[in-house]
C-alpha cells in the first residue's frame, strides 16, 4: 500500500476523510477484530474504549512521525511497540486514578491496545513515512473510524441482546440474547461489513473491502 | 438438403455423455417426501401446533431465499425445493410451543445468513437447518426447551410440559427414566413409536426410519454416515453412560432418544456439508458420534447431536482434502 502523500498537495481534511471511511480499521482493513467483538456488548463499554484508543493512536501518530528519521528501519517494529506500549501506559493510569468504574469493566482491553493491530498498522503505514501534521490528521481518522465502528457495532448488540441503550431500558425484554455472546459479535460485524460494502459498491462505484483480518 | 445435412451432423460434446434424470430439485424434494411420515407422526401427537410451526418455517425459509436473492440480483430459485427442505428440517427440529417469531426469525438466520450470504446452495459450510436452530436454542434457550407430552391432540387431554428423556436421563438418571415409562420394554417401545416429549420430527423413530430406508433404496443417501454416526454413539454410550462404571450404560436408549435418528439419517447426510469420499464420510460419522457421545454424556447440555453435526461441517473441507483417492496413475506430490 503506497501511503507517500505528495507534499501539500492531498488536504487534511482528504486524510482524515480517507481514514475515517475508505480505510476504515474494521469495516475495510479488517483489523483489530479483537476488542470489536470482546467489548461492544455495550455502547457505554465501546464508547469508552474508542476514546481511549483515539488518544493513544493520535499521540502514537505524531510521536513516531516525529522521530521517524531517527528510527533504523531494521529495528522500527519494536520501537513502535515500545512508543504505543508507553502512551497506552499512561491512559491506563489516567483511568485508574479518575476513572474507576470504567477502569474495572474495561481495564483489561485498555491495556490490551499495545497489541491492537489498527494502531501498529497507521504507525507502520502512514506515520513512518509522513509528516507530523498529516500523521496527526490520520490517526485521528483511523481512531474516530475505529471509535464510529465499535459504537455502531455495539448500538445493534446492546439493542438487540439487552433491550437497552447506554444502560437506559429501550425494550422491557431481551430480543435477541445470542447479541450480547461473543457469536452475536461475529454476525453483528459481518452483517454491517456486508452492508458497508453494498453502499460502497451501489452508491459510490466502489468494489468494496476484501482482505484478510487480523487481531 | 438442410434437414439431410442436419442429421449427419456429428455431435461433440465433453463428458459427461450418460447423464442421470436425477436434478438437484428432485433429490430435494424426494427428501422432503421422505420426511413425510416424521411429519404426519408429529401432526399425530402433537395436533395441530405441528402444522402451524412446520409451515411457518417454510414460510420464512421460501421468503428469505426470495429475498436475499432478490436484494443480491440473482436468479430467483425458491422452485428448487431446497429453501422448502431447509424449512421442513428446521420445522421438525422445534419444539410444538415455540411463539410463532421464533420459526420466523430461525429460518431467516438458516436461509438467508447460513446459505444465501454463503454463496448459496452448495457453497454453505453449515446445515442451514441446523445452524438455525443452533441460533433459536442459544437465543431463546428457554422457549427452545419446554416440551410438551404428546397427547396425541385429537383425543383432547390437555398438553403438560415435562422434560424429554434425554433431559431427565442426565438430571436423574435411568432408575427415574424407568419410574416414568414403566418397565424397560415400554420404554423401548415408546421411545421407538415415538410417543415422548420432544422436537416434533424427532419422536418417532419408526416413521424416520421409514423415510431413510426410502432414501436409502433411491440411493440418495449411503449407509456411510449414518451407521458409523449411531455405532459410534451406541458403543460409547455403552462403554461410558451408565453410573456404576465401564459398560453399564444404556445404548438403545441413547439411540432411541433425542434428535439422533433425524440427525443422523437426514441431516448429517446433506450433500453440501458433509464429505464426498466414502472413506470420509466414515470419518465424519464417528467424529460426530464421538462429539454426541461427548456433550451427551459430559457437558451441560442433554442433547448435543446439533451442536456435534455442526461441528463436523467446519472438518469436511478438511477431511475431503486428506481422503480423497488418489488419481490412477498418478504420483505423488514430491514434499508433501
Amino acid at each position: 500500500m503506497e501511503h507517500q502523500l505528495p507534499e501539500e498537495k492531498v488536504s487534511y481534511l482528504q486524510i482524515l476523510k480517507t481514514a475515517i471511511f475508505k480505510e476504515n480499521v474494521i469495516f475495510r482493513l479488517v483489523i483489530s477484530l479483537c476488542p470489536s467483538i470482546a467489548v461492544t456488548n455495550s455502547v457505554r463499554n465501546g464508547f469508552l474504549l474508542g476514546i481511549a484508543v483515539v488518544f493513544v493512536q493520535v499521540m502514537v501518530n505524531v510521536t513516531v512521525a516525529a522521530i521517524r528519521k531517527f528510527i533504523h528501519p531494521r529495528i522500527r517494529i519494536p520501537i513502535f511497540m515500545l512508543i504505543i506500549s508507553g502512551w497506552v501506559t499512561i491512559v491506563d493510569m489516567i483511568m485508574a486514578a479518575y476513572a474507576r468504574a470504567a477502569y474495572k469493566e474495561i481495564g483489561l482491553y485498555i491495556q490490551i491496545i499495545v497489541a491492537f493491530a489498527s494502531i501498529l498498522a497507521r504507525a507502520e503505514m502512514f506515520a513512518s513515512k509522513n509528516k507530523v501534521l498529516p500523521s496527526l490528521f490520520d490517526g485521528l481518522g483511523s481512531s474516530l473510524g475505529f471509535l464510529g465502528a465499535l459504537v455502531t457495532i455495539s448500538f445493534f448488540r446492546e439493542l438487540l441482546g439487552k433491550g437497552t441503550l447506554l444502560g437506559h431500558t429501550i425494550v422491557n425484554a431481551k430480543p435477541l440474547l445470542i447479541m450480547v455472546m461473543p457469536t452475536g459479535g461475529f454476525l453483528v460485524v459481518g452483517l454491517l461489513m456486508g452492508f458497508f460494502n453494498w453502499i460502497d459498491i451501489r452508491f459510490y462505484g466502489g468494489k468494496g473491502a476484501g482482505g484478510a483480518g487480523g487481531h | 438438403m438442410a434437414v439431410a445435412k442436419k442429421e449427419q451432423e456429428l455431435i461433440v460434446s465433453v463428458s459427461p455423455h450418460i447423464r442421470s434424470e436425477e436434478s438437484t430439485s428432485k433429490i430435494m424434494w424426494t427428501v422432503t417426501l421422505s420426511l413425510l411420515p416424521a411429519f404426519a407422526m408429529a401432526v399425530y401427537y402433537f395436533g395441530p401446533r405441528a402444522i402451524y410451526v412446520t409451515a411457518l418455517c417454510v414460510v420464512g425459509s421460501l421468503f428469505s431465499e426470495w429475498f436475499v436473492q432478490r436484494m443480491a440480483g440473482k436468479e430467483i430459485a425458491v422452485k428448487d425445493g431446497s429453501a422448502f427442505l431447509t424449512g421442513v428440517l428446521l420445522g421438525l427440529n422445534m419444539p410444538s410451543s415455540v411463539p410463532f417469531y421464533i420459526p420466523l426469525v430461525a429460518s431467516f438466520v438458516a436461509v438467508a445468513i447460513t446459505k444465501q450470504l454463503f454463496g448459496g446452495l452448495g457453497y454453505n459450510i453449515f446445515n442451514p437447518a441446523l445452524m438455525g436452530r443452533a441460533f433459536a436454542l442459544i437465543t431463546w434457550p428457554r422457549a427452545m426447551t419446554t416440551w410438551f407430552t404428546p397427547t396425541a391432540a385429537f383425543m383432547g387431554m390437555d398438553a403438560t410440559t415435562t422434560a424429554t428423556p434425554l433431559g431427565i436421563l442426565k438430571e436423574e438418571g435411568v432408575h427415574k427414566l424407568l419410574e416414568v415409562f414403566g418397565d424397560k420394554m415400554t420404554l423401548y417401545t415408546k421411545l421407538l413409536i415415538g410417543y415422548r416429549a420432544g422436537s416434533l420430527g424427532e419422536t418417532s423413530v419408526i416413521a424416520l426410519l421409514i423415510g431413510a430406508a426410502f432414501l436409502l433404496y433411491k440411493r440418495y443417501i449411503s449407509w456411510h454416515i449414518p451407521v458409523s454416526f449411531l455405532a459410534t454413539v451406541g458403543l460409547l454410550t455403552w462403554i461410558f453412560g451408565g453410573k456404576e462404571g465401564l459398560f453399564t450404560g444404556d445404548p438403545i436408549v441413547h439411540l432411541l432418544s433425542g434428535g439422533l435418528m433425524l440427525g443422523a439419517w437426514f441431516m448429517a447426510t446433506d450433500y453440501v456439508t458433509c464429505p464426498s469420499v466414502k472413506k470420509g464420510q466414515i470419518v465424519f460419522g464417528i467424529g460426530c458420534g464421538f462429539l454426541t457421545a461427548l456433550i451427551r454424556l459430559k457437558a451441560g447440555y442433554p442433547e448435543g447431536v446439533m451442536f456435534a453435526i455442526l461441528l463436523m461441517n467446519c472438518f469436511t473441507p478438511l477431511i475431503d482434502r486428506n481422503l480423497k483417492s488418489r488419481v490412477f496413475g498418478a504420483r505423488k506430490e514430491a514434499g508433501k
